[in-house]
């Protein structure tokens, strides 16, 4: 069973103008996610995933449809279960939204107060937790003194003290230069794999998704539009928004405008061929070109490595003798995808 | 400076009962003003307990009480100060009234200084699960001290200034002192003696406040 399963969720805003139409920030969605995965949630602002994800900890409550998160119907519970439901749900901001009214350590001791952990134990979790996420030197100080970076490992830090299963992720690091987003990323990871934590990350960066997620869904206008392992979105996205957001880390296929400029720079018969999988030798294909005595040159495209597995589209501009290319083409072809850029020229 | 000297004696005594008014009546106003303020913020819409008519009817009472002018709501609340303290004249009656009066204007203080908290701080708190009655106590007071501090200071200051009319209900302090020994007597002097202590004590208060309001937002 997944650890959070939404079914047929809705979540409607009173019309901001009176008369108005109603405002579906979050409609009939569908959503599984398992303990121990990093799933992430990208989509434009204004697709309704910061509302997603505070429907999972109940800071913004469904209009209808059902939310288990560990079994536990998280729609009809009441304001003290809640509370309960929260320990057991981290949650991190864009903003950091940390307390600055209190030093790092009382940031990261205040969830522990809230459920009630005896004042004996607190010190030594408070310096554990700062120990993980590398400021146990800046317990003393209060947030306006830390940089952006530190601010989200002190909300990191936060999030974690009461022992959750799940972490939220809103944005976590779009306020964030990128050298400290992989910082902080890397973080996220040791989270997952040495606590087992369950994370859910909401982004408007592919890079992120990239970097961090095993799952994904895309979303757009309220819905989901396309889910799945993050290697199978990346390498074969079906949505016309999917492939916007692969297309921003993922340089693939031409466009029609990239093809008219190539073609002017580039003598021959232009090809794209789709690897997947890492299953496919580009070995193999080059040395079936070079063996049948096509001339290859690489125009555009590139090769991605998702957890370990490689994917890419390579666009070469081919030279031979007419009857050449076409043999060598029919060889590959049972290799690898290859699509042929209409002649135009 | 002749007027004055034997009148020495009565100034001090004058300026211990305006501390006396100003401070018992800021303790009692700051706390109904901090309890009405915090009524303001935490029922307006998407605050910790949203409640639209309580809001509305909150929101009615400190408009209609804040502005009426001290001096005439000295007069029209008598009858309440007589209900309540037994007596509606004197020091007494003049601290629950100038109490009552500054409760309204310290809630808007109050409201408009707990709205500069971040409500994404607020939101902090509710993720790690902590209850509506603890944010507003152990986070959002804490979270806007520096602007309240600075905000009673100018209620203190105000109090003052409103203090001085007690002599029009048998109160004492440096207003009745002023009017009394000063203005009625022909007596400038004495009159700038209580203008002096009034600036004094001001400037006292003001001190003390910024120094504290410095301290807790650690500038």
């Amino acid at each position: 069973m997944p650890l959070i399963s939404l079914r047929d969720v809705t979540k409607s805003y009173p019309p901001s103008q009176r008369g108005g139409p109603v405002v579906n920030a979050v409609e009939g969605l569908n959503l599984d996610i398992d303990a121990g995965d990093i799933y992430g949630i990208i989509g434009y602002s204004g697709a309704g995933k910061s509302t997603l994800v505070r429907l999972i900890n109940a800071l913004e409550h469904a209009t209808s449809g059902s939310i288990l998160v560990d079994g536990d119907e998280v729609t009809s519970m009441k304001e003290s279960e809640l509370r309960r439901l929260r320990l057991g749900i981290g949650m991190i901001f864009q903003q950091f939204n940390l307390f600055n009214s209190k030093t790092v350590a009382g940031n990261v001791a205040y969830p522990l107060e809230v459920a009630k952990t005896k004042r004996a134990d607190i010190a030594p979790r408070v310096a554990e937790l700062l120990d993980f996420v590398g400021l146990a030197d800046k317990a003393r100080n209060y947030p306006e003194q830390l940089s952006g970076g530190q601010k989200q490992r002190v909300g990191i830090a936060r999030a974690l003290a009461t022992s959750p299963r799940i972490l939220l992720a809103d944005e976590a690091t779009s306020a964030l230069d990128p050298e400290t987003t992989h910082e902080v990323l890397d973080l996220l990871k040791r989270v997952n794999t040495e606590f087992g934590v369950t994370i859910v990350v909401i982004t408007h960066e592919m890079d992120v998704i990239q970097t961090l997620a095993t799952k994904v869904a895309v979303m757009n206008g309220g819905r989901i539009v396309e889910q799945g392992d993050v290697f199978d979105v990346f390498s074969k996205p079906t949505e016309a928004s999917s492939q916007r957001f692969v297309s921003t880390v993922v340089r693939g296929v031409p466009s029609e405008a990239e093809l008219v400029a190539l073609r002017q720079r580039h003598r021959g018969r232009i090809v794209t061929l789709s690897f997947r999988d890492g299953n496919t030798s580009q070995g193999a294909v080059f040395l079936t070109l070079a063996e049948a005595g096509v001339a290859f040159e690489l125009i555009y495209g590139g090769i991605n490595d998702i957890q370990g597995r490689v994917f890419g589209h390579l666009t070469l501009a081919l030279t031979a003798d007419g009857a050449a290319i076409d043999r060598a083409l029919a060889t590959i072809s049972t290799q690898v995808d290859v699509t042929e850029a209409p002649n135009h020229g | 400076m002749d007027d004055l000297i034997p009148l020495l004696p009565k100034l001090w005594q004058a300026s211990y009962e305006t501390l006396y008014i100003v401070g018992l009546s800021l303790l009692f106003g700051g706390i109904g003003g901090l309890i009405l303020g915090l009524g303001l913020y935490t029922t307006r819409s998407n605050s910790l307990f949203a409640n639209k008519p309580v809001f509305g009817v909150l929101n009615v009472l400190v408009n209609v009480f804040r502005p009426i002018p001290f001096i005439i709501f000295l007069a029209a609340a008598q009858p309440l100060a007589r209900f309540v303290t037994g007596t509606g004249i004197g020091n007494t009656a003049i601290i629950f009234t100038l109490s009552l009066a500054a409760a309204f204007g310290i809630s808007r203080i109050v409201e408009q200084n707990l709205l500069t908290v971040q409500p994404g701080v607020i939101e902090a708190a509710r993720s790690v699960g902590a209850s509506r009655s603890r944010i507003m106590l152990t986070l959002l007071i804490p979270e806007a001290l520096g602007p309240l501090i600075l905000g009673y200071t100018f209620i203190v200051v105000a109090l003052v200034d409103m203090s001085a009319v007690a002599g029009y209900v048998g109160g004492g302090g440096l207003g009745t002192f002023a009017i009394q020994y000063g203005y009625r007597q022909f007596h400038p002097v004495v009159t700038w003696a209580a203008v002096l202590v009034i600036i004094v004590i001001v400037q006292l208060v003001q001190f003390l406040g910024n120094y504290l309001a410095r301290k807790a937002l650690r500038r």
